[in-house]
């Protein structure tokens, strides 16, 4: 083992990086599960934007005529559930995977194989959900599905089951995954990585992760209730039995409004890990940023009736629900405050990751005060289901979201495949996508004003809308141009980007000390951390000189409050030699294969993708029993028969696959025997 | 940069050792809250909409009044048996007992034993097998529970109560066998290779979820059976 420093790295290359499909399909590495989830979820993202893109057009003008109703509920329904649960929602599930352990300097998550069992449940999930489409059967009753719209009595169709069970499979992978990574960040993290030296990023994932576990059950149980009405006949949603017809929006927005913060928190901590390295100037208020997230996570549990000020829930808990909706906005406004002090005096540099993060701070800002304006119940009574609403939700969705996502894309994406994005592609997105989304959603603040409703998929000339409408119209399809931007970029990248180097923008953090593509052990020796900012402290050490980064010595620092100073000047910075020494920071730059360095890594295997298999093939099993339903009220016997055994052939073949396959999962050790 | 000296000696501990954790906890020990805390949402969501729908059924049977069907002039007694339920639910305060003893087995298993007392103390096969044994009796009072209801003429279908209901304790007992099974295996697995300290982990995370299950039963217990 002592004569491997001599050995040269290429000559490794083969072994740190297996190739072939099976490799794929049996990886444990949360590198290369990230990977899958980064592709798969820019896949969905285009089919999402496809759907839009045909929603934009029919709307273009008056009396459209691309699509028929139908087919509008069911882009309009599945556009919304294709990028909040296959695209937005895995994109940071991309980042979960590929950062938390790289940040905290960590091998792999603390459970590799459910991990891959994650990202199994999502894709089968996303390709159950939309294999609907083929039978002309998407989900046609919004994104938020309201019972008892949604109950067989008024969605007799195939459409609803997609839906319900889709999100359930779905909401299993969630789940996993929240597990999974709770307990990564609780206990993974190197010698040195206390919770307030974590990266914003790996905060933003943690707390995400606690929204997920608790708020995917509400839904889960709301969903469950839904398909027991529908194939069961209970009366959970049945207004005639005495049911709340409310009961629905509740459960749902319990789940829901956390769902937004579930998207819009990853792309906050995306922007604030990415706004310091190319501001060069350590994030603003780091412990207030922190703080402001978990203020978000735990209010944002409880402003759910916020989506409801419509149905009449009288006067106080229009009021509770207001006040707290607006008290949301403080610690939102905190960090908006703090991104731009993080730029102020900062020297920028405007790569297209730079111009994203900027993006965000400006979109986002819109959408969030346009979410004050209808926290007022009054106003909400004007602007709920409008375009107003519409114009809201993509400025923080997509002008949020999607920019913290695009500008952890440009920033990572180095890291992620070893190859520069181009920023002259780069701008061409940003700029176009700027403009784009920019033209299609503001407009729709008048459309919406001037009283169009959502969800139509026609109307009449002459009410004030046309010309909103087409350049919504105009803006979606400058949008789409963009997106292509990106496509192309990933792919000339693929082919022939610059390579990236361990750390190409200069970057502070640990995932920044290893090559790019980091090797399958991530990191040859675990670092021991003493800073927030530990390549910073190593190469340039006047960048947060005097900034307090829980380095060692900085706990009392000079602190003025109401013009008295209190605590102690903070030291002097430290000559550079005796920071690197006392650092037991260090830059990797060699790749070998685990075996080389005696690091036992787990095993691939392809269980987790079978048990993800059997839970999907289990799940599949009720439509057939709705189609036995259909046959038996047809008076069809034979076909309710071979309905029926379909239905049992899949429940039991599905559930015995993933039970054997869990038991043989469970049963095999994560590694073979050190080497 | 600085070169690495990359030799056996400097390789980290592997970070899957449960030693080498940041909290000194097993990873499987702090998964298990996580998903208990998660439970909690599930139950709460079930039993919050049990509660909302109490008193809200048109028909009947209902569960602390009798009812007159107006149609056929038939009156439906009260359905719920408490005597009975309190019967399981002791049935299954005791499994948790016989739970903690099946882990305290477990963890003293190199414990030299030296009494009988101590000998059947000691027996993990003996308390992980009772624990279990006593699940299927729970189970078995809910079956005998389900299917008298459903002669007094109360399903799934019949009302508010009888969805959410049923729904409410199907759940309660789906984890319930999910637990029975994971029991079973550990106790296929000690009566094969013997579980020792070593496995600790593995049965206190079981007796974890065995102990939040049962929880959740006397919360549901008593708001459900007790609470008129």
């Amino acid at each position: 083992m002592a004569t491997i420093a001599a050995t040269p790295a290429h000559a490794h290359e083969s072994h740190a990086h297996p190739t072939g499909l099976r490799s794929w399909l049996a990886t444990v590495d949360h590198k290369r599960i990230g990977t899958l989830y980064l592709f798969t979820a820019l896949f969905f993202f285009l089919l999402g934007g496809l759907e839009a893109e045909i929603i934009r057009m029919q709307l273009q003008g008056p009396n459209g005529h691309l699509v028929s109703a139908e087919t509008y509920n069911q882009l309009f329904t599945m556009h919304g559930t294709t990028m909040i649960f296959l695209a937005i929602m895995p994109l940071s599930a991309a980042f979960f995977n590929f950062l938390i352990p790289l940040q905290i300097g960590a091998r792999d998550v603390a459970f590799p194989r459910l991990n891959a069992f994650s990202y199994w449940v999502y894709v089968l999930g996303g390709i159950f959900i939309n294999l609907s489409w083929l039978l002309h059967a998407a989900p046609d009753g919004g994104w938020f599905g309201y019972a008892p719209l949604t109950t067989r009595a008024y969605s007799p169709g195939l459409n609803i089951d997609f839906w319900v069970l889709g999100l359930q499979i779905l909401g299993v992978s969630s789940l996993a995954a929240g597990f999974n990574f709770i307990t990564t960040i609780i206990n993974m993290r190197a010698p040195g990585m206390n919770l307030m030296r974590m990266p914003m990023f790996t905060w933003a994932a943690f707390v995400v992760q606690f929204l997920i576990v608790l708020a995917f059950p509400v839904i889960t149980i709301a969903l469950v209730f839904l398909m027991f009405d529908r194939f069961f006949g209970t009366n959970f949603y049945t207004t005639a039995a005495g049911a709340d017809p409310l009961l629905w929006q509740h459960l749902f927005w319990i789940f829901g409004h956390p769902e937004v913060y579930i998207l819009i928190l990853p792309a906050f901590g995306l922007v604030s890990d990415v706004l310091p390295a190319h501001t060069r100037k350590p994030i603003f208020g780091y412990p207030v940023m922190v703080f402001s997230l978990i203020l978000i996570a735990f209010l944002g549990f409880g402003v759910w009736a916020h989506h409801m000020f419509a149905v009449g829930m009288g006067p106080i808990a229009d009021t509770v629900f207001g006040l707290t909706t607006m008290l949301i906005a403080i610690p939102t406004g905190v960090k908006i405050f703090n991104w731009i002090a993080t730029m102020h005096g900062g020297s920028i540099r405007f790569t297209t990751a730079c111009l994203f993060c900027i993006a965000l701070v400006a979109f986002f800002t819109i959408g969030g005060l346009s979410g004050v304006m209808h926290a007022s119940p009054p106003a909400d009574l004007q602007q709920t289901d409008t375009y107003f609403i519409v114009a809201h939700f993509h400025y923080v969705l997509f002008g949020g979201s999607m920019m913290g996502l695009f500008a952890g894309v440009y920033h990572y994406f180095p890291k992620i495949t070893g190859r520069m994005l181009s920023e002259r592609i780069g701008k061409w997105h940003f700029w176009l996508t700027a403009i784009g989304m920019n033209l299609t959603f503001f407009p729709m603040h008048f459309s919406g004003l001037l009283g169009m409703p959502r969800r139509i998929y026609r109307y009449d000339a002459g009410q004030g809308w046309d010309g909103f409408n087409f350049a919504s119209s105009i803006g979606a399809y400058i949008l789409g141009i963009g997106t292509l931007f990106l496509v192309w970029n990933i792919i000339k990248s693929l082919r022939s980007g610059t390579r990236a180097g361990n750390d190409p923008w200069g970057s502070p953090t640990l995932e920044w000390a290893i090559p790019s593509p980091p090797p399958e052990y991530n990191f040859a020796r675990i670092p021991t951390v003493t800073s927030r900012y530990p390549l910073w402290d190593m190469k340039q050490p006047v960048l947060t000189a005097d900034v307090p980064h829980t380095q060692r010595g900085d706990k009392e620092m000079d602190v003025a409050i109401g013009g008295k100073t209190v605590g102690h000047p903070h030291p002097a910075p430290a000559p550079q030699s005796t920071r690197v020494a006392e650092s037991a920071m260090h830059i990797e730059t060699e790749t070998y294969s685990a075996a080389e360095l005696g690091i036992a890594l787990p095993d691939p295997t392809i269980k987790p993708l079978f048990v993800a298999l059997g839970l999907v093939i289990m799940l599949t099993a009720p439509l057939f029993m709705h189609e036995a339903q259909m046959r038996e009220i047809a008076g069809n016997a034979a076909g309710h028969r071979t309905a029926m055994t379909m239905f049992w052939v899949f429940a039991l073949g599905g559930a015995s696959l993933m039970v054997g396959m869990l038991y043989n999962w469970l049963l095999t050790p994560l590694e073979s025997a050190h080497h | 940069m600085t070169s690495v000296p990359l030799t056996a000696g400097h390789v980290a501990p592997d970070a899957h050792d449960p030693h080498a954790t940041s909290t000194g906890l097993d990873n499987k020990k702090i998964a298990i809250w996580a998903f208990i805390g998660s439970e909690c949402m599930l139950f709460a969501s079930l039993i919050s909409t049990y509660l909302i729908y109490k008193g809200r059924s048109k028909v009947g049977p209902f569960p602390h009044e009798t009812w007159t069907d107006p149609s056929t002039g038939k009156t439906l007694h009260a359905i719920l048996n408490i005597p009975v339920t309190s019967a399981s639910t002791f049935v299954l305060l005791m499994s948790s007992l016989a739970m903690v003893l099946a882990l305290a087995a477990v963890q003293n298993k190199n414990v030299p034993k030296r009494t009988t007392g101590e000998r059947i103390l000691g027996n993990s096969s003996l308390w992980l097998l009772a624990t279990a044994a006593l699940g299927i009796t729970f189970l078995g009072f809910q079956a005998y529970e389900f299917t008298s209801f459903v002669h007094e003429g109360l399903s799934i279908r019949t009302n508010l109560f009888g969805s959410s209901f049923f729904t409410l304790t199907g759940f309660h007992g789906a984890h319930v066998t999910a637990g029975v099974i994971w029991l079973l295996t550990l106790f296929a697995i000690d009566r094969k290779r013997g579980l020792g300290p070593r496995d600790e982990v593995n049965v206190d995370i079981a007796a974890l979820y065995w102990h939040f299950v049962d929880v959740v039963w006397i919360a549901i217990f008593t708001l459900v059976y007790l609470i008129k």
